[in-house]
């Protein structure tokens, strides 16, 4: 074995692999910056040059791309609060939190250190774990993989906010949105509606950018100031991040360790990592007051799981050729292309390529979170431009991002009405994460749980893995009993009570109460196996949703469930109506279908800069044709759609 | 572009400009004249680059073909036709995926050998099963020969079964290219038997099958367990073939089909070691489509060979159902079409060029790996395969279509 890792080592450090290296992390870095974007667009990019090259640098070219694309992702989840990819949207939290109090950079410092630090371990444990790792990944089978589901949703608890019965809906909620399309037991379709995009369902970047991104650019775009608020930290912020990390290095290492395994399991997706991991922060932390509003250890967790599960995710994908993550579905393409299949060849007398491409990915991410680290400090200064300005950027990234889903209208369509969703349950205390770790679950959570009873009935519980995996689940549910994460708390306690006005959220949970009315009804119009899931999670709800309700109408205003942002902010801290924003997409994606994205696009910075940001001539111009110019130059090399009108 | 288009589009911008100094003048709202002046000027000054850099690109790309459909007297389609044009081959699936793979492995040679050289694109368009990207196809194609379709057996199978959903009609259309699959079917050593002819043995053992859906390409696995009268049962909600593997080796079904590729690479190394044993092959179609056993499995016999041998007839409606289904599911698993109305001399090009790349020594090095071991075919042996693989019989489809709704309970 160690003549083998040697030689990998003398590949990995000629000077073309390292060339090639390079510019995959490049191209990586550039392209994960984009929301939405990730491996797939990098890969096109890619494709045509990987033809003229040798196995050994294509595949260089190919690892530095997958790996760095969670790394760059950051820069969004950080600085704007969007959810750069699936497996940094736990990051939002905090890091935005942190953003938002001037501590950017040392966000980001952190975010990349743990990132480095999480690929290095990642290709660590792979080094030593890839010859015997066949067998350990063929021991999570279908039940186990459930009751892994399961405890992904334990870790709601931890997430829930204060008052228990809203976390409890929220939850709910995503994993019906989540049942939403067909049924895996069946393929019946549910809740579509007679609407032919929601047959595959709502992909995840619509719905993690409408929850997470779209509140926070409403509410930014109604304060109208910069989004950092807090005083500057000064060129120092930088180190700061590291230094936390170093502190913390105990949890980054677990949350490595978590990332690495949750990865390697193929079937669990890289989306729930993050979540598991923030969890995890939560729950083994005695203070959890600072969560959720901008503590450094809500950044190392989930950052250090996501570089380590690329690494995990290579196990499946060099292994039995089933890919562990979305950008792994990338990698094997790719592989395949270049004239390397993945297979048990991979461990015998393929070693050498594996023991390559595991270093370049450990490689890949140290080069790249370096180049990210010394950009944290000047990219950081983003947050202190005058929304107004930033504004029209971010909302055309946001609905890029979410285009690219499905190419489809409709992802514009769903980003506005999960996005109001957003605002309300931002605005009225409802746990966003609960939802989104619902939705994320979803469909795992059901087909495991299919496949499980027929294949092992009750004797599921009687495996080994199954009860440690129950055991951990009971652990995270005691430690969740024990706080949780509430962003809302401090407006909480400013709250003047006696005084709030509960219609708004009355009418919330009523409309939330009649989708789940709805998905009762509709589950219960499906076969057995079809429709049991949802019918089983709504019939749960109900009751919770009904009490939500009876509190709203009953209970003095300092019951916790009862919270309504709007009214508990100091007056003028919000310089447009709630609706205002709302205004402003909906009338850029109406004009999209009439007039074609490009064109609205143009006309929407125009408007936007000259009537909220108040720019001259000059000023205009060159804000629009940049924005414009840089969506139309990436469109063009990545080879992108945009929405096209009726007349155009 | 038709002059009544332009029209409209200029009245449009006209309406959308007056829109804004209309609701500015009358509402009384903060916007002042200086700033709708400055929005009208900058929008006309946008909006006319903009316009006049699509309308700067949408000459060089489609200025001569724009009229191809209608009238193809206006200019001779020679070999400069695809000169600097841009060949869009739609992918109903994911990146990554086999489709997805015999797309792009095979672009990159259409550029180098067609001639003009034109550049491919693959547009993936996934989803509801590959239904979407073919739909997409449907409305949006044009006989030109710059936009093409490759389709899977799974996109065949929605529409042989009148899924309401499809609006891609076969008939429309015609192969520029085929490429079929073979499929293996094994099972675990622990159900005691040693070859296929020994299958009659667990007729009575409940078996479980780990599949994908029951509209999707695991309709031939299922069907033809059925037929051997053996009593599997599927569960469905497994994401790919690779995830019904995976299951295999876990030790949660003990019968399992791959596609030959997944064969070659992920079961033969557990066919050496002992673990899995292979059954039959569904065997592969030659130039007069009469079932042959694989070529790359010729060791194996087909499923017909089996059926046969357990005493079953290949005649009648149920073995002429899984003919038709196996053609279209395997034969013809995978074909590039494009509509029927594109002028000859267009396929010609086409045909010409991938003459010339299966020529290409690095082409048949890298494509035995990247795709495997069998044929694209061009010409008559393509138009037989699409026959065969999209024209099904009535009584077959609804013998199959009556089978899913006893079996699944399926309402097509």
């Amino acid at each position: 074995m160690l003549d083998l890792v040697l030689q990998a080592f003398a590949t990995l450090f000629s000077p073309e692999h390292f060339m090639f290296l390079m510019i995959g992390v490049l191209l990586g870095l550039v392209i994960g910056v984009f929301p939405g974007l990730g491996g797939i667009a990098g890969l096109s990019l890619l494709l045509p040059f990987l033809y003229g090259m040798d196995e050994v640098s294509a595949l260089a070219t190919l690892v530095g791309l997958v790996a760095v694309i969670p790394t760059s992702a950051t820069f969004t989840s950080v600085l704007m609060g969007i959810p750069g990819s699936s497996s940094s949207q736990a990051t939002v939290l905090d890091g935005f939190a942190l953003a938002k109090k001037g501590e950017a950079s040392r966000a980001l410092a952190a975010a990349f250190s743990s990132s480095l630090f999480g690929g290095l371990f990642g290709a660590v444990i792979l080094t030593f774990f890839v010859q015997i790792a066949r067998p350990m990944i063929l021991l999570f089978g279908s039940a186990e993989l459930f009751m892994l589901a399961i405890f992904g949703l334990s870790m709601v608890g931890s997430l829930s906010g204060k008052s228990v019965v809203k976390g409890v809906v929220a939850c709910a909620l995503g994993l019906l949105v989540g049942s939403i399309g067909s049924a895996p037991a069946t393929g019946e379709y549910r809740m579509i509606f007679g609407v032919n995009y929601l047959y595959d369902g709502i992909p995840l970047v619509v719905i993690a950018l409408s929850i997470f991104a779209f509140p926070e650019i409403s509410e930014l775009f109604r304060k109208d100031k910069a989004i950092a608020e807090g005083a500057e930290l000064g060129k120092g912020g930088w180190m700061l991040g590291i230094r936390d990390l170093i502190k913390h290095k105990w949890l980054a290492l677990r949350c490595a360790g978590i990332g690495t395994i949750v990865g390697a399991i193929p079937g669990m997706g890289g989306s729930v990592v993050d979540w598991i991991a923030y969890g995890h922060v939560v729950q083994t932390t005695k203070d959890k007051s600072g969560f959720g509003k901008g503590d450094i250890r809500g950044v190392i967790a989930p950052e250090s799981a996501n570089n380590a599960k690329e690494g995990g995710a290579l196990l499946p994908t060099l292994l039995f050729g089933i890919p562990g993550s979305g950008s792994m579905a990338v990698f094997l393409g790719g592989m395949v292309l270049i004239g390397i299949e993945a297979g048990p060849s991979m461990v015998t007398t393929d070693l050498d390529l594996t023991y390559t491409i595991i270093w370049s990915l450990a490689i890949a991410n140290v080069i790249g979170a370096g180049m990210a680290l010394c950009l944290a400090g000047p990219i950081s200064k983003l947050t202190r431009i005058k929304f107004s300005l930033l504004a029209p950027f971010m909302i055309m990234v946001i609905s890029f991002a979410a285009f690219q889903a499905t190419k489809d209208m409709m992802d514009l369509w769903m980003l506005m009405i999960f996005g109001l969703v957003g605002i309300f349950m931002k605005r009225f205390g409802w746990s966003r994460p609960a939802f989104l770790i619902g939705f994320v679950l979803a469909t795992q959570a059901e087909s495991y749980l299919n496949m499980s009873v027929q294949f092992y009935g009750w004797q599921m519980f009687l495996r080994p893995g199954v009860i440690i995996i129950v055991l951990l689940s009971l652990i995270s549910i005691y430690f969740s009993r024990k706080g949780t994460v509430d962003e809302n708390a401090e407006l909480m306690e400013k709250t003047i009570h006696g005084k709030i006005n509960v219609r708004p959220q009355l009418i919330f949970a009523v409309v939330m109460m009649l989708f789940i009315v709805v998905s009762l009804f509709d589950s219960n119009q499906q076969s057995f196996l079809g429709g049991i899931f949802p019918f089983v999670i709504a019939g749960l709800a109900l009751p919770f949703v009904c009490v939500l309700i009876w509190t709203l109408i009953t209970k003095d205003d300092s019951h916790p469930a009862i919270f309504d942002a709007e009214q508990a902010v100091e007056e003028g801290t919000f310089k447009s109506p709630w609706y205002e924003p709302i205004l402003w997409i909906g009338g850029l994606y109406v004009l999209s279908v009439i007039i074609g994205f490009i064109p609205a696009i143009i006309l929407f910075f125009i408007s936007f800069f000259t009537l909220k940001a108040h720019t001259g001539y000059w000023k205009t111009t060159l804000l629009t044709a940049g924005g414009v110019g840089l969506l139309v130059t990436f469109g063009y090399f990545l080879n992108l759609e945009f929405p096209s009108g009726v007349l155009f | 572009m038709n002059q009544e288009l332009e029209l409209k589009r200029l009245y449009a911008c006209g309406i959308l400009v007056g829109g804004v100094f209309y609701n500015a003048y009358l509402d009384g709202n903060p916007m002042d004249q200086k700033h709708i002046l400055q929005i009208v000027s900058l929008s006309i000054l946008f909006l006319a680059v903009f316009f006049l850099m699509s309308f700067l690109q949408g000459n060089t790309n489609t200025l001569d073909t724009t009229d191809i459909g209608g009238d193809f007297t206006i200019q001779a389609i020679d070999a400069n036709y695809f000169k600097d044009k841009t060949i869009e081959w739609v992918t109903p699936f994911k990146e990554g995926g086999g489709s997805d793979t015999w797309a792009r492995f095979n672009g990159n040679y259409f550029t180098k050998h067609i001639a003009g050289n034109p550049i491919v694109i693959v547009n993936n368009i996934p989803g509801g099963g590959s239904i979407k990207g073919a739909n997409l196809f449907a409305d949006r194609v044009k006989p030109d020969g710059l936009m093409i379709l490759g389709t899977s057996g799974t996109t065949q199978m929605p529409f042989l079964l009148d899924d309401p959903r499809v609006r891609y009609d076969y008939s429309k259309y015609k192969p520029i290219m085929s490429y079929p699959t073979g499929g293996v079917v094994y099972c675990s050593p622990k159900l005691g038997i040693s070859s296929a002819s020994e299958l009659p043995s667990i007729r009575d053992m409940p078996l479980k099958y780990a599949s994908q859906g029951p509209t999707s390409l695991d309709i031939v696995p299922i069907f033809s367990f059925d037929l051997l009268d053996l009593n599997v049962q599927a569960v469905f909600g497994f994401r790919g073939r690779g995830a019904g593997r995976l299951a295999f080796e876990r030790g949660e079904v003990l019968i399992d089909y791959q596609t030959s590729s997944a064969y070659l690479k992920n079961v033969i190394p557990l066919v050496e070691s002992g673990e899995a044993l292979p059954l039959f092959s569904f065997g592969a179609l030659d130039t007069n489509g009469d079932l042959i056993r694989d070529p790359s499995f010729p060791d194996l016999p087909h499923f017909g060979e089996v059926y046969e041998q357990l005493g079953y007839a290949r005649e009648g409606i149920k073995w002429d159902t899984w003919f038709a289904f196996m053609s279209a599911g395997f034969g013809g698993m995978k074909l590039l079409l494009t509509p029927k109305e594109t002028p000859d001399a267009i396929i010609k090009l086409f045909q010409d060029g991938i003459g010339r790349m299966k020529l290409d020594p690095e082409y048949k090095v890298k494509k035995v790996k990247a795709l495997g071991l069998y044929e694209q075919s061009t010409g008559a042996k393509a138009d037989k395969i699409f026959t065969l693989a999209t024209e099904v019989g009535v009584d077959e489809k609804n013998f199959m279509k009556e089978w899913l709704r006893g079996r699944y309970g399926l309402n097509i």
